[in-house]
């Protein structure tokens, strides 16, 4: 394998590094595993960070039942391939209530479907600390967001309580029920993401890649329509195009956009001549100013 | 944007400082603008937000991009260190963005930790100011070595080269103390992107490269790998019986297969038989690689011990001597216990003197007792447990340490080691035959301390001498230790300022753990305000033999019974730091015993503490 450039390989250890103190220093943590590319590096740093063993934590899924059916197959493939243990947790309250995004709204859909079983899941399995693949390029809220970042009983994330990180001293410790969030991608950009995804050969999504798909256009984005469950408005029709997504979240929620990109070099071809930001086809970030910083605060991940 | 693949990018880490209004953010922005990393949507945004927050009229304001927390668009400063990412051709940054108004020296010298270079900003206009000094100071303590000094707004003074080189001059005259290996000055506009990533035509006088040039051109890198190899064990890797290796990340030098190292400090030698990188087997490796290492011999290494060559070891020590800088609203108190954090060890630690406090900005020593927020002194500290480090003016990561408040798990301070204190290795402990277990058997009981806490008033002492009299009748040996006969006495030298309450507590405990090493059953009665200081007797004792008995009475009932009439004087502010009027009192979260000293007879309150003595002299 060619060696990595040396920013990457920096990054790389770094993340090694920080995945290993989670494991040293937590009694119960957990991978939040979203299935995009993000918590997929994350993942393949984690079996390089623990190997020869296998990975000491298991992996968690918030499914909220408007995951795209290719994420789920995704999902449940490379767990198995990795012998990772996968828990896969839902809201029942929210389930039983039909909460969805079509009928309820982006806002109430995410919060219900997504913060709020995140918060259950964590407390229904004990777990002391969570691993995301959040990076600080991605928000400016993000910019100012610790490695190890600490949350107050209830997940509860209070922006002046942050401790200062110096060196790579973390201070992991909590508090009776207290938690925390783990960001070992904190000083990645999505650059270095793809570049790494490319060098490494890690499996991702077929999503991420162009393909003939059925769209239709609403409230200025383009949406694939994954099942039966949303309805056309009348004169929405839906059409076969060629596109591809650059985020995963629901998919009534992700905007697609139309490309050919259909291998790797082609993606990142595209990526670098692309002037529009990552968490622009996410439907949820727009809904309010400051939007972001507030949804964390509520315990959004 | 870059056309080139990750190829062989490097990578640099930097900070950026100045005084509010210097351009920080500013800067920041046009580099990240220049570099052509904006995107569309997000330049729509903050085109949107420039006219209801923006603070330079109709045109985008680039600081906008990167204040991201709500409150401090609001407020038009930045109030924590938020990160930056931008990439050239030959180079990918890392930029920690600090604030600089005078409160924030922690978050700065969070930036410094991490950054290998710091552009400290001033204002053309200004000149070099108190800030400019503190830090430049601060970036020097922190090890950083490369400087940029970025005169902005030079647009503001017509591009005169005058100002440029008098500010120039002012500034090497006061840095030569600093250590700075490079020092590029710059003359620039960070609102109109001179010489930011574009030489400008308004400065022809100025000859020297662009700032994007010049960082990256810059040679910043650490050398880490010529320093002596030492390795901080994060994490045993036993995944079965035939797999024991060690994972960690190289804190310098470099190590190879077949090479000899010894734990620090232990002293115990082995040599590297596998050394496992993030592609599997690997025949060395550096500084900065995040390996895995197994060793010839099976021996006793944990998370928290050292690796280093048997003959380039690190000093092994528990009191050394460092800077410390203190980032907590509560005070640095010399002799309370914190948490330490140095590599992967954690242990506790106590400052047994500051030496003296650092005036920053005039670089002078100033005599010290405690230390205030964003203060910064040299210290002795004394861990409980020995540990491996070298200077940190040799090495910066196994020369560096975090404080952690015991109680509130927050991190207080960070300190940089100078040097290993020598004393510690001459006090050796002796071993009696007469021993705690023998003096305690001849007495016919289990030693033990209660410890009854509370407000002044509240009725401990009351308690204490019902059960101290129960007690001795019933034929156990006892003892009863309280502000009447230890402050006239041992520590009649100390007040009432938080230091000195810290020291009595101090005194009282040790007197209480020599009590309770002769056998004795002692009754503690001390308003013993803060819970570290009753979490420090505790440890001081070996489990269980410390008892924390609450006498929970509220301020109102103490202050309405007045026994000694110091409420009344306290209220008309004739007595400082009284606790409950002028000091705080912490409420322990969880006491052995809880007594309602409010509303229960002191007999039914003493009856409550002799069962639970009983109980513990029941035991195995």
């Amino acid at each position: 394998m060619p060696s990595l450039p040396p920013h990457l390989k920096r990054l790389e250890a770094e993340a090694i590094g920080i995945l290993r103190e989670t494991a040293a220093s937590f009694r119960n943590p957990v991978l939040l595993y979203s299935i995009g590319k993000d918590s997929s590096v994350v993942l393949h740093l984690a079996q390089k960070a623990f190997a020869p063993g296998k990975l000491p934590f298991p992996l968690l899924h918030i499914a909220t039942g408007w995951d795209f059916r290719a994420m789920l197959e995704f999902r449940d493939r490379r767990a198995a391939e990795i012998g990772a243990r996968l828990i896969v947790h839902t809201n029942p309250d929210g389930l039983a209530q039909g909460i969805g995004p079509l009928s309820h709204g982006s806002q109430v859909h995410m919060n219900v479907m997504g913060t709020e079983a995140l918060k259950q899941a964590l407390n229904q399995h004990g777990f002391d600390a969570a691993i995301g693949g959040a990076r600080r390029d991605e928000e400016k809220s993000r910019a100012k967001e610790r490695v190890f970042s600490h949350r107050a009983p209830g997940h509860v994330w209070e922006p002046r309580g942050q401790r200062p990180e110096l060196w790579g001293l973390y201070n992991t410790r909590i508090g009776p029920g207290e938690t925390m969030r783990v960001f070992p991608l904190s000083n990645w950009t999505e650059f270095d993401v793809w570049d790494y995804i490319a060098a490494e050969a890690i499996p991702v999504v077929p999503l991420y890649f162009a393909a003939l798909r059925p769209t239709l256009r609403r409230s200025g984005a383009m949406i694939m329509r994954d099942d039966e469950r949303m309805p056309l408005e009348p004169g929405e029709e839906i059409e076969m195009k060629w596109v591809r997504f650059r985020t995963m979240g629901d998919w009534p929620l992700t905007g697609a956009h139309e490309s050919r990109a259909e291998t790797m070099d082609q993606v990142l071809e595209e990526l670098r001549a692309s002037r529009v930001s990552e968490r622009h086809g996410r439907l949820i970030d727009i809904d309010q100013e400051a939007s972001m910083e507030r949804k964390k605060r509520e315990g959004y991940f | 944007m870059d056309a080139i693949p990750a190829g062989n990018r490097s990578l640099l880490r930097m900070l950026t400082c100045g005084s509010v209004d210097d351009g920080k953010s500013t800067l920041i922005g046009r580099l990240l603008y220049d570099a052509q990393l904006i995107a569309e949507d997000t330049l729509a945004a903050i085109t949107r937000d420039s006219r209801k927050h923006g603070t330079v009229g109709e045109e985008v304001d680039l600081a906008l991009l990167v204040d991201g927390l709500e409150a401090e668009r609001q407020q038009g400063i930045t109030i924590d260190v938020a990160y930056r990412f931008f990439t050239t051709g030959s180079r990918s940054f890392i930029v920690a963005d600090c604030p600089g108004h005078e409160q924030y020296t922690r978050n700065m010298a969070t930036g410094a930790s991490n950054s290998e270079l710091a552009i400290i900003l001033v204002d053309a206009r200004k000149g070099l100011l108190t800030q400019t000094r503190r830090h430049s100071f601060i970036c020097s303590l922190l090890g950083i070595r490369h400087v940029v000094l970025a005169v902005n707004k030079i647009d503001l003074v017509d591009f005169d080269q005058a100002v440029f080189d008098r500010i120039v001059a002012e500034y090497h005259s006061f840095a030569a103390a600093f250590g700075f290996r490079t020092l590029a000055a710059i003359p620039l506009s960070g609102r109109f992107g001179d010489n930011v990533t574009q030489r400008s035509p308004r400065t022809p006088w100025y000859q020297g490269p662009t700032l994007i040039e010049h960082l990256e051109a810059v040679d910043a890198d650490e050398d880490a790998e010529a320093l002596p190899f030492r390795f901080p064990v994060q994490w045993v890797n036993r995944p079965n019986l035939d797999f024991r290796g060690y994972a960690g990340t190289v804190a310098s030098g470099r190590i190879a297969l077949g090479e000899p190292v010894v734990v620090a400090a232990s002293g115990v030698a082995s040599e590297i038989t596998r050394i496992l990188g993030p592609d599997g087997e690997q025949q060395s490796a550096a500084a900065g690689d995040a390996v895995t290492l197994c060793l010839a011999q099976e021996i006793d290494i944990a998370r928290g011990d050292m690796l280093a060559p048997p003959a380039q070891r690190p000093s092994v020590a528990d009191q050394f001597a460092a800077h410390i800088l203190w980032m907590d609203e509560e005070k640095l108190l010399p002799g309370r216990q914190y948490l330490l954090r140095m590599g992967h060890a954690w242990t506790t630690a106590s400052i047994t003197a500051i030496k003296h406090r650092i005036d920053v900005t005039t670089l002078g020593q100033l005599p010290a007792t405690s230390l205030a927020l964003n203060e910064i002194a040299v210290c002795n500290l004394s861990t409980a447990q020995k540990l491996a480090f070298d200077p940190y003016g040799e090495n910066r990561l196994t020369g560096a340490f975090i404080l952690v408040d015991r109680t509130s798990n927050r991190t207080v301070g960070c300190g940089m080691v100078q040097f290993p204190l020598r004393r510690a290795t001459n006090i050796h402990q002796e071993a009696y035959l007469v021993d705690k277990a023998a003096r305690a058997a001849a007495k016919a009981q289990k030693p033990m301390l209660l410890w009854f806490t509370g407000l002044s008033g509240s009725g401990k002492s009351t308690v204490a001498k019902l059960v101290e009299e129960a007690l001795h009748a019933a034929g156990r040996h006892t003892y009863s230790l309280d502000g009447d006969n230890l402050r006239h006495g041992l520590n009649r030298d100390l007040g009432f300022t938080p230091q000195d309450r810290v020291e009595n507590i101090r005194r009282v405990g040790e007197v209480a753990k020599l009590m309770v090493d002769a056998g004795l059953i002692v009754l503690a009665s001390f308003i013993s305000p803060y819970r570290a200081e009753r979490q420090m007797v505790r440890d001081l004792l070996a489990p269980g033999e410390f008892v924390e008995i609450f006498v929970d009475t509220s301020l109102e009932v103490c202050a309405a019974r007045d026994v000694k009439g110091l409420y009344a004087k306290a209220m008309r502010g004739e007595i400082a730091n009284f606790t409950g009027v002028s000091s705080p009192y912490e409420a322990p979260e969880a006491a052995e015993l809880v007594l309602d000293g409010g509303g229960v007879a002191p007999e039914d309150l003493a009856r409550q503490v002799l069962v639970l003595v009983e109980r513990f002299q029941a035991t195995n």
